[in-house]
């Protein structure tokens, strides 16, 4: 391996992006590409599905074998609102392969004893996010009933291009919430982007089911993130 | 405690292989590039060995680890990437199997 290219994989890797380092086993040659780094041809398309699809693997491209070793950021669960059901998801995402980190400005809500062993920041999303930035590999949950807290979140995660948002209320809230990120100016298909009322249907009563239907929905936004192809394949 | 490498991360092979060159070792680096049926370790999986037969982390749940860190030491002198293949019913190149059923494929090359 040449060590200029493990070296850039690895500064990839601490920054959180996507990278995927391509071996050609035939004369032991490999170079590191980043995720929107254009490659042509056959391999180009190779390089794209595994980016998609986040699995490594041995292939023939052009007569020449090659291993694409793909390194997804780990995804992250950001929960704005340290309440009752991130008391429920955080342990459920840590299971099921998330970061997990909570913020939430009100120090009752944020305390250590609700939320062992998990990142907890008890100031505004604004600060938190400024140390912690968002990125595509983050979930967004706003979770907190209140616009002061949630919106701000909301927006930074829409900037970021965060693969899932969402936000806890009903039709109704969601309405009012629609108004005023309009009037602070987010676009409308960036709004559309919301995942509101949060949770897939299922019918979640408790503050425990309804963080399974969140979770289940950030995991069916994981791993559709924008790939016709998986649609026939199995969970 | 978790054990960090240096770099802060929790130990991971490939940034354990950057700290390893730094401190002017020479490293070898395994990687599962294929497997059939049960394997133990998923493919994209590394171990890294240096001159002196130290390793981090793992291509199979420690079955053929040891012939893996003795191919390493020929990779580490000459240069040559080897292709590896272990399997239960794989004798005519290796001895070594995996007991859980699967088949690996193993690529080892220098890193520089």
């Amino acid at each position: 391996m040449d060590p200029y290219a493990l070296k850039k994989l690895n500064q990839c890797r601490r920054e959180r992006r996507a990278a995927l380092l391509v071996t050609n086993l035939d004369d032991g040659r490999d170079r590191v590409v980043v995720e929107g780094d254009p490659v042509a041809g056959p391999l180009g398309e190779a390089v794209e599905k595994a980016f998609r699809s986040g699995k490594s693997a041995t292939m023939e491209v052009d007569g020449r074998t090659f291993f694409l070793n793909v390194h997804l950021p780990p995804p992250r669960l950001v929960m704005v609102g340290a309440v009752h059901i991130s008391q429920a998801l955080a342990p459920m995402a840590r299971m099921a392969g998330f970061d997990v980190h909570i913020i939430d400005p009100r120090t009752a809500f944020a305390s250590p004893e609700r939320f062992s062993g998990v990142r907890l920041d008890a100031e505004w999303p604004e600060e938190a996010l400024a140390r912690s930035p968002l990125d595509a590999y983050c979930a967004l949950a706003a979770l907190t009933h209140d616009p002061k807290i949630d919106d701000p979140a909301l927006k930074a995660a829409l900037d970021a291009g965060c693969f899932y948002v969402g936000a806890l209320g009903s039709r109704k809230t969601h309405a009012r919430r629609v108004e005023r990120l309009t009037a602070a100016g987010v676009p409308s298909s960036a709004i559309e982007r919301i995942h509101a009322p949060i949770g897939l249907a299922i019918g979640a009563a408790s503050p425990p089911e309804i963080a399974v239907a969140v979770l289940a929905e950030i995991i069916e936004a994981l791993r559709s993130r924008g790939l016709e192809a998986r649609k026939g394949e199995a969970a | 405690m978790l054990d960090q490498t240096q770099s802060g991360e929790p130990l991971d092979p490939l940034m354990a292989a950057e700290d390893w060159m730094k401190e002017g070792r020479d490293v070898a680096i395994a990687t599962v590039v294929e497997t059939w049926g049960s394997a133990p370790r998923p493919v994209g999986s590394h171990l890294i060995i240096d001159g002196e037969g130290h390793f981090e982390g793992s291509v199979s749940g420690g079955c053929v680890e040891g012939a893996v860190v003795a191919e390493a030491a020929d990779v580490l002198s000459d240069g040559k990437p080897r292709m590896l293949e272990f399997g239960v019913a794989d004798e005519t190149a290796w001895q070594v199997g995996l007991s859980c059923g699967g088949r690996i494929k193993v690529y080892v090359e220098r890193l520089g």
